[in-house]
């Protein structure tokens, strides 16, 4: 068993640090990356604790893109795996009408990602291996009237991980596309999701954890979604754009 | 969202946060009369409230731990497994256990939950040194046996009705190994059952499954189970390779409702034959692992749906030494006269009471379940009288439906509690299903 370490950028997401649990549980040291990360000291003494490996904490800013390359130079060790678990939903009908939140949105699920994962990638492939995870959305799969701003960003990202892929897979680096649902997280809390079709942070990690280790190229969580966005990707155009979804 | 505890009777629809911090908690506790709720393992409606349902999972950090000591130090929402799978490959367990391992050690402070070891540690209270509580003003108080001893006091065992456990710190015990040495004895009848608990009292664990069908000369016949850490001087090989047990065994689960009559007289009447005459032809020592023994139930995740839709009653009393040996037959008889098989029927002997609301006393505790039905329900209010007749009290953390009158007439510390739940503010602030129906 590889014991790497895993480098979660979103570190304060529930789902990143529901990744890295899962992966210091499996003995592998943790790089928890994230904006004010002196504020996850509580989260890097549980996990050190409870599964007695390094948890270190480090400052980074997804959407600070010039300091991308420091970031990854002034890192304890080059991560054997990293998992993008940045991102930002925004409010769909504000982001309509401030178009400042819509950049934001955008940049916070695609170009802030891509650039950090990027100088990874290349990292990753001087080395020769490598695990990239990105946690994408459902969402980008088609654009839809209620959260096609969030779903633009993330359909970018979804194309740039499989471009990556592709480019890496001769080059002993796996890049891992993740299409979660709904997730009961902090970004989602309030709002009335399915059951059948939600799944929580700590499922979604084990199940990620699983699909790295199987060299899996794009998972959907829960799986139910993949046979979901069949049928939606699927419905023709003229009929689409008149449902509400 | 629908919430029940895990006797899935009653339902509420509840207004649920789930904070992340002290400071959320406290705004949660500003809008309106709240309890806080762990894993909803309580069988009952202890940790129900329609208006403000405060959830502890996102409060589920490990804070520190003292290998000197052993005191492991944690906010409130850990989930007693986890400290299981990251403390035992060290050499420690939780001093205290109840039968599952999915409590968080808020909700088992708040019930002062008991284990197989009562008789001889006392409840998971005594192994607790101190607690943070946020007060009705949001303010927290670290209460201990040395400091805001009256609060401490009151909390071990005072269902969150004191104010939110946020943080503890619990002391566990060392162990070399996470194998069980078990012991099986069969009693015939319930004055076995009894002397059996007597003549082994000191087995660091004991309980007993109990038949409560079972009639006549056999009416109690139980399959009494002693256990013990077992040191690794004299684990057998094939076990020493693995000291700490093998992992815990794959999950099933009960995917959906059982049809209601999956469980009557006759099957349960069937399983509780079979199961005593083949527990009866199995006795002796052997060892098992640490999960079979304490959680034999929670490899089957969501078992509560056995009983089908309406879900389930558990009805726990203890009964004092003096009065046990009529009192329980006076139970037992009621029940298989009623022909109400119960799945799981526990009888266990338990030591003396420490903290000043806890369920346990010197005597003997019998636990029952039953699906719910109108014919249940007014068994079980005769099995409250039958009780009441015989000195015993209550089990909070089981209860779904007495009444704050039975309530009061088992426990003279009632009215104590909801004195001091009035005077300090509690009583306006914190308040459950439960405790609203029991006038708490």
């Amino acid at each position: 068993m590889s014991s790497g370490a895993i480098l979660v950028l979103g570190g304060r997401s529930d789902i990143g640090l529901a990744i890295a649990k899962v992966y210091a549980s499996e003995g592998h040291a943790v790089q928890l990356a994230a904006r004010n990360s002196d504020t996850l000291e509580a989260d890097r003494e549980d996990i050190a604790l409870r599964h007695g490996v390094e948890v270190s904490l480090h400052e980074f800013d997804a959407l600070d893109v010039e300091s991308h390359e420091a970031f990854v130079d002034g890192l304890p060790s080059l991560p054997e795996t990293v998992v993008c678990a940045v991102g930002a939903l925004g409010e769909q009908e504000e982001s309509e009408q401030d178009h400042a939140q819509a950049r934001m949105v955008m940049r916070s699920n695609f170009e802030g990602p891509v650039n950090i994962l990027a100088v990874l990638a290349n990292a990753f492939e001087a080395r020769g291996s490598g695990v990239i995870i990105g946690i994408s959305s459902v969402a980008g799969d088609r654009g839809r009237a209620t959260n096609y701003i969030y779903g633009a960003g993330k359909a970018a990202f979804t194309a740039y991980l499989a471009g990556m892929r592709n480019r890496l897979a001769s080059k002993g680096v796996h890049v891992l596309t993740v299409k979660p649902g709904f997730v009961a997280t902090r970004m989602t809390e309030g709002m009335d999701l399915p059951e059948k079709l939600t799944t929580d942070p700590d499922t979604l990690a084990r199940a990620v954890f699983k699909a790295a280790r199987a060299r899996r190229n794009e998972v959907y969580l829960k799986p139910i979604w993949w046979l979901v966005m069949l049928i939606i990707r699927n419905i023709p155009e003229m009929v689409f754009k008149k449902l509400k979804i | 969202m629908k919430l029940s505890g895990w006797g899935r009777y009653p339902a509420a629809e509840c207004i649920v946060t789930a904070p992340r911090s002290d400071a959320e908690v406290a705004r949660a506790i500003a809008t309106t009369t709240c309890i806080a709720r762990g894993n909803g393992r309580s069988y009952g409606d202890s940790a129900l409230n329609e208006d403000n349902t405060i959830s502890t999972r996102h409060l589920n950090r490990m804070i520190s731990f003292d290998e000197e000591t052993g005191v492991l130090v944690t906010e409130a929402g850990v989930l007693l497994g986890d400290v299981i799978d990251a403390y035992l490959p060290r050499g420690w367990f939780p001093a205290v256990t109840p039968g599952t391992k999915f409590v968080t050690l808020g909700g088992m402070a708040a019930a002062d939950v008991h284990g197989k070891n009562h008789h001889i540690d006392g409840g998971f209270g005594n192994f607790i040194d101190w607690v943070d509580v946020m007060g009705a003003d949001g303010s927290v108080t670290r209460a201990s046996r040395t400091t805001n001893t009256d609060l401490f006091d009151w909390t071990i065992g005072g269902m969150g009705l004191t104010g939110v456990i946020l943080r503890l710190g619990l002391r566990l015990k060392r162990v070399e190994t996470g194998w069980i040495q078990q012991r099986t004895i069969a009693a015939p009848n319930l004055d076995a059952a009894m002397a059996g608990f007597e003549t082994h009292h000191d087995a660091p664990y004991s309980v007993a499954w109990i038949d409560c069908l079972s009639t006549g000369a056999s009416l109690g016949r139980s399959l009494i189970m002693l256990g013990d850490h077992a040191p690794l001087e004299g684990l057998p090989n094939k076990y020493r390779q693995i000291p700490f047990g093998p992992p815990p065994a794959k999950k099933k689960t009960v995917p959906f409702n059982a049809p209601s009559f999956a469980l009557n007289r006759y099957t349960v009447k069937a399983f509780n034959a079979a199961y005593y005459h083949m527990g009866a032809r199995k006795t002796g020592t052997d060892y098992v692992p640490w999960d079979t023994y304490f959680y034999p139930l929670d490899s089957i995740l969501g078992w509560n749906k056995i009983y089908g839709r309406r879900g389930f009653v558990q009805f726990q009393c203890v009964l004092p030494d003096e009065s046990a040996r009529a009192g329980l037959e006076a139970l037992l008889t009621r029940v298989s006269e009623a022909g109400q098989g119960s799945f799981l029927a526990v009888l266990k002997k338990l030591g003396t009471d420490t903290h000043r609301f806890s369920f346990p006393m010197a005597g003997y505790t019998l636990a029952l379940d039953f699906p719910v039905s109108d014919k249940v329900l007014s068994l079980m209010t005769e099995l409250d009288a039958v009780t009441l007749d015989h000195g015993g009290r209550f089990y909070l953390a089981k209860d779904a439906r007495m009444t704050d009158t039975t309530l009061r007439a088992s426990d003279d510390r009632a009215e104590g509690f909801a004195n001091m739940r009035a005077k300090s503010g509690a009583g306006h602030a914190f308040a459950s299903r439960q405790s609203e129906r029991l006038k708490l």
